[in-house]
């Protein structure tokens, strides 16, 4: 029994010191080794959110949760999602109607909606041709005739604004190991763009180019090239240099590489390849959302099993910010208010012209790349204060809200560890430590665009109010 | 309007380091307005709509770098674009550790694998959870905070137990582990002593008297202040004599305890007989029936305690001097008649125990806040009363302060309210060196001294202050120094936590009858 007693007496002493920083002089002092955490009250020393976290901790409790979780990140890490295809989001997206806007984040009316949104609705329905000025497009949107429904419950994500509407290509990603579909729709490169909130004449012209031309072209190529594999791109971008969320130059050369063969045998004229591949190559960001389907296809996957503190879906629309937890399955969202984000904005915007934190692009940490891999974007640290050191800190502070590392998407810097996997609801209240987020700031009127980007958190609001859900479902 | 241009051939940053510098360059106290950027297409176009793009500007390139600035009022457009130009130089890094301070014990635990104990130290509510998570990834616990209830003490405990580890505390934070002290403990020379201790500054003092007998302490485990209460059991002192009853390094073990609950107490002084090694017991106020009868070595006191442990483990000629009563005839012969009570004002529970229990013996009424008679107890805000002895490390005076040997302020204002009681005969004090304490106990203590004397002086009263000095030679500060402090000041030194008792019963006893 006193074996470990024992053992302590006979080894050198190794504290981890809790709570009073005096301590770890007075250790350190007579030569043995301390470590101080940095600790702060558990839930904020909340007591309803203390007790919620107790209870999760029982340990039958904790034991069936510990299994949850396993699968859960299990299922994140094999699940292999392959781009198969583009299409009309009428002819794909489950539940899709010629009325029906889908937008970033949790449920949200159109009264509530953030600047940038409305922008991106009122323009959208222009491009759709239910409206003949934004005018009019805001008076039916406020009419209740249009049907707003949130992207991630239609197996969809919408970077920035997400506002989709019926014709717009979408993305299709399927996943190859557990069957499930995610769409999102086409990056439209540039900073004066729908799903930044800008929606004058440029933007609904190239919107019709997009779905004229290149939709249709990669729709074809994807039929003549087949199926790409994205986690293996994902993997080799991260290896490139990209966290593949704020940086994606190495992955859309990727993406491009393995698509032009097929562009080029696609029926369209050369002036409109020409069209295309400028396209392309005007921004880094064109395979951005592609990586962001690729990522809601395996958090689907792992969405919905019992018992489960792994968080699913991270999503912003502006005015809030919501969660859901695989143990909660469905569409329950645990909100908080959408926060600001701080980082470098564009030339003659101030930090007071930004709009709240927007988007469902957060699906990127949520599986672990974007602000969760910044260690691996040593040229982007501008975004996190400057230096590579703070960018591998985060990565590595990533690993204590987490539940394992991802064998399949590694970061050379960190000696190949994998990219941190599963955010555990527990591990975020517990260590008071909020998900990192690398994201564009959208200005927060309309019909203005991208003004900057940075990094964000979470409300801590919505993680209590998914442990309090938890509790009360496992107990 | 003042504006500068320049544009900078071949010389290329990146798009975000670029938003980041002209983010700062807009900052500055000299710019109106800034742009910093590559010389594309689209930043021109961006110019363009401004109307800043010069013939100058629209000939950059996609690899030249432009910078435009708009100076303020009054300032120079080659003072701002100097300004400008220092954010373009790239900075080596100032920090060099990419590691991160883990905010929770797992984490720490699961990164450092030859982390073997945990200190805890946080607010009492939050204290339990923390416990189950050190034990949980398998380390030893010392608990230093208060207020845990004793329901949760004693699931830890239980946890503890199963898992074969130590979970010493809550309350009485000390130990010394493998020559180390943790929380509140004093410099001791490494030995074959081993001590389990359910009192904290007990412990210390124990510690301390082993070492001033020339011996040496091999672990001493603080069990917490609870740990032989009815409800707790005595499972960590229980699991204390085990361990020390299997280490090789410990000649003698050594019992320590404020007075354990009967049931308790049988069952721990039930351990003696299997330890193998001698093992001397001090229960304060304990009966030497029970512990002879179970084969202990009975100890009167903390100073027995130690001198008996050093001579069956260490040295058999180990002694200690007696009481010197000259000092007590010498000043009873100053006092008023009504002059007929000693107060006492401790920092250390046990210490205070040991002097109020020298006191019961010899018949008087002593009033205290740690009292078990609970007729003559007394509260934080209770006056003094006869003989009192008060415990200001108790829950009652730290609910919401650092304990005293911390922040003495309470003590330092007590004192001087002490003064003035006419009744008052003598004020005895303990100073507690070591790692935790006040880094100059008597010091922060002498002014108070000086205005208590004084007070007493003023009504033609001789007040005598005794003092205790806690702590080795090994300890900083000297406790020599703390010792020549208070004997320029005028005050009485003992020269343990049993002499101030002896000193505290026979004054009482002189001026009862004088």
């Amino acid at each position: 029994m006193s074996n470990r007693i024992t053992s302590l007496f006979e080894s050198d002493l190794d504290v981890v010191n809790v709570g009073l920083a005096m301590f770890d002089e007075d250790i350190a002092a007579q030569g043995a080794k301390v470590t101080t955490l940095d600790w702060t009250p558990p839930g904020g020393g909340k007591p309803e959110i203390l007790a919620a976290l107790d209870a999760l901790e029982v340990p039958e409790v904790a034991a069936r949760i510990g299994e949850a979780n396993a699968l859960a990140v299990e299922r994140i890490a094999d699940s292999q999602p392959m781009l198969t295809g583009f299409g009309r989001a009428i002819d794909v997206v489950p539940g899709m109607t010629p009325t029906t806007i889908l937008h970033a984040g949790p449920p949200i009316t159109w009264d509530r909606m953030a600047g940038a949104m409305k922008g991106a609705v009122t323009g959208a329905l222009v491009f759709e041709g239910l409206a003949a000025d934004l005018e009019g497009a805001a008076a039916l949107a406020a009419s209740g005739e249009i049907t707003f429904s949130p992207c991630h419950e239609h197996d969809c994500v919408g970077s920035m604004a997400g506002v989709t509407s019926a014709s717009m290509y979408m993305h299709i990603v399927h996943n190859e190991t557990y069957g499930n579909t995610a769409y999102t729709n086409l990056s439209e490169q540039m900073a004066k763009i729908l799903r930044m909130g800008a929606n004058d004449e440029s933007v609904i012209e190239r919107l019709v180019w997009m779905r004229d031309v290149l939709g249709p072209m990669l729709k074809e190529a994807m039929e003549i090239g087949g199926p790409v594999d994205l986690r293996l791109l994902l993997s080799q971008a991260l290896h490139m240099g990209d966290e593949c969320h704020n940086r994606n130059i190495a992955g859309t050369l990727l993406l491009l590489q393995a698509l032009a063969p097929s562009l080029l045998q696609t029926g369209f004229t050369t002036e409109q390849k020409k069209e295309v591949f400028d396209f392309i190559a005007s921004s880094d960001y064109f395979s951005g959302p592609t990586w962001l389907a690729m990522a809601k296809a395996a958090m689907d996957a792992a969405h919905g099993i019992e018992g489960s503190t792994i968080v699913t879906t991270m999503a912003r629309n502006g005015v809030e910010f919501g969660v859901r937890v695989s143990g909660l399955g469905g569409n329950q969202w645990f909100t908080g208010p959408a926060q600001k984000v701080v980082g470098p904005m564009f030339a003659g915007y101030k930090p007071e012209d930004s709009g709240l934190d927007i988007g469902d692009s957060a699906i990127s940490e949520t599986y672990g790349f974007g602000g969760f891999a910044m260690a691996t974007a040593p040229a982007i640290v501008a975004l996190v204060g400057g230096t590579v050191q703070e960018a591998i800190g985060f990565t590595r502070q990533m690993g204590e809200i987490t539940t394992a590392q991802n064998p399949n998407v590694t970061i050379p810097m960190l000696d190949f560890q994998g990219i941190p996997t599963g955010i555990d609801v527990r591990k975020v209240l517990a260590t008071g430590i909020l998900p990192v987020i690398n994201t564009a700031i959208a200005h927060k009127e309309a019909g203005i665009g991208m003004i900057g980007a940075g990094i964000t958190h979470p409300p801590v609001e919505a993680f209590e109010k998914a442990a309090k859900a938890l509790a009360d479902s496992l107990i | 309007m003042s504006i500068t241009a320049v544009v900078k051939k071949n010389t290329y940053f990146d798009s975000v380091s670029l938003m980041a510098i002209s983010t700062k360059a807009n900052s500055l106290d000299e710019v109106k307005q800034a742009f910093v950027a590559m010389g594309t297409e689209m930043n021109k176009g961006v110019l363009g709509n401004l109307g800043l793009l010069t013939p100058e500007l629209e000939a950059a390139g996609n690899g030249d770098l432009m910078v435009v600035v708009e100076a303020r009022e009054g300032a120079g457009a080659d003072e701002v674009l100097a300004r400008v130009e220092e954010l373009l130089q790239r900075k080596a890094s100032a920090t060099g550790e990419a590691t991160i301070t883990h905010r929770t014990i797992a984490a720490a635990a699961q990164d450092n694998p030859a982390a073997n104990l945990a200190v805890i130290a946080v607010n009492g509510a939050y204290a339990g959870r923390e416990v189950r998570k050190a034990l949980e990834n398998d380390l030893h616990v010392l608990l230093f905070s208060d207020n845990v209830p004793v329901e949760e003490e004693v699931a830890l405990k239980e946890l503890a137990h199963e898992k074969g580890l130590l979970m010493m505390g809550p309350d009485c934070g000390t130990a010394i582990i493998n020559n180390v002290a943790l929380c509140f403990g004093n410099a001791v020379r490494p030995g074959s002593v081993g001590v389990v201790a359910a009192s904290g500054t007990g412990a210390q003092e124990v510690s301390v008297r082993i070492h001033a007998l020339g011996a040496g302490v091999s672990q001493l485990i603080g069990t917490g202040g609870r740990d032989l209460s009815e409800q707790v059991g005595g499972i960590m002192m229980i699991d204390g004599i085990r361990a020390f009853a299997a280490d090789p390094a410990t000649s003698v073990i050594v019992l320590v305890s404020k007075p354990p609950a009967p049931s308790v107490e049988k069952k721990v002084l039930a351990e003696i007989a299997t330890a193998g090694k001698p093992v001397v017991v001090y229960f304060v106020g304990g009966s030497e029936e029970a512990v002879v009868a179970a084969g202990g070595h009975f100890a009167s006191g903390s100073q027995d305690a130690a001198l008996q442990a050093v001579r069956l483990g260490v040295n058999p000629d180990a002694a200690v001097e007696p009481l010197d009563t000259r000092r007590i005839d010498e000043v009873a012969a100053l006092f008023k008649p009504e002059q007929r009570f000693v107060r006492g004002l401790f920092c250390g529970g046990t210490l205070c125990d040991e002097s109020m229990y020298a006191m019961l013996e010899s018949g008087d009424d002593v009033w205290s806040n740690i009292q078990k008679d609970p007729g003559r107890r007394l509260t934080a805000d209770s006056p003094s009363t006869g003989h009192t002895f008060l415990d200001f490390g108790d829950d009652d005076f730290t609910n919401g302060r650092p304990h005293p040997m911390i922040d003495p302020s309470l003590r330092l204002a007590r004192l001087v309210e002490e003064a003035k009681d006419p009744e008052v005969a003598a004020v005895v004090m303990d100073f507690v060196l070591g790692f935790g304490a006040h880094e100059d106990p008597v010091g922060v203590t002498l002014p108070a001294i000086e205005q208590a004397k004084g007070i007493a002086a003023e009504a033609g009263r001789h007040l005598e202050i005794v003092g205790y000095v806690l702590g080795t030679d090994l300890d900083t500060p000297a406790p020599a120094d703390q010792i020549a402090a208070l004997q320029a000041a005028g005050v009485t030194v003992t020269r343990s936590s049993t002499e101030t008792g002896q000193f505290a019963r026979a004054l009482a006893r002189k001026v009862k009858h004088a």
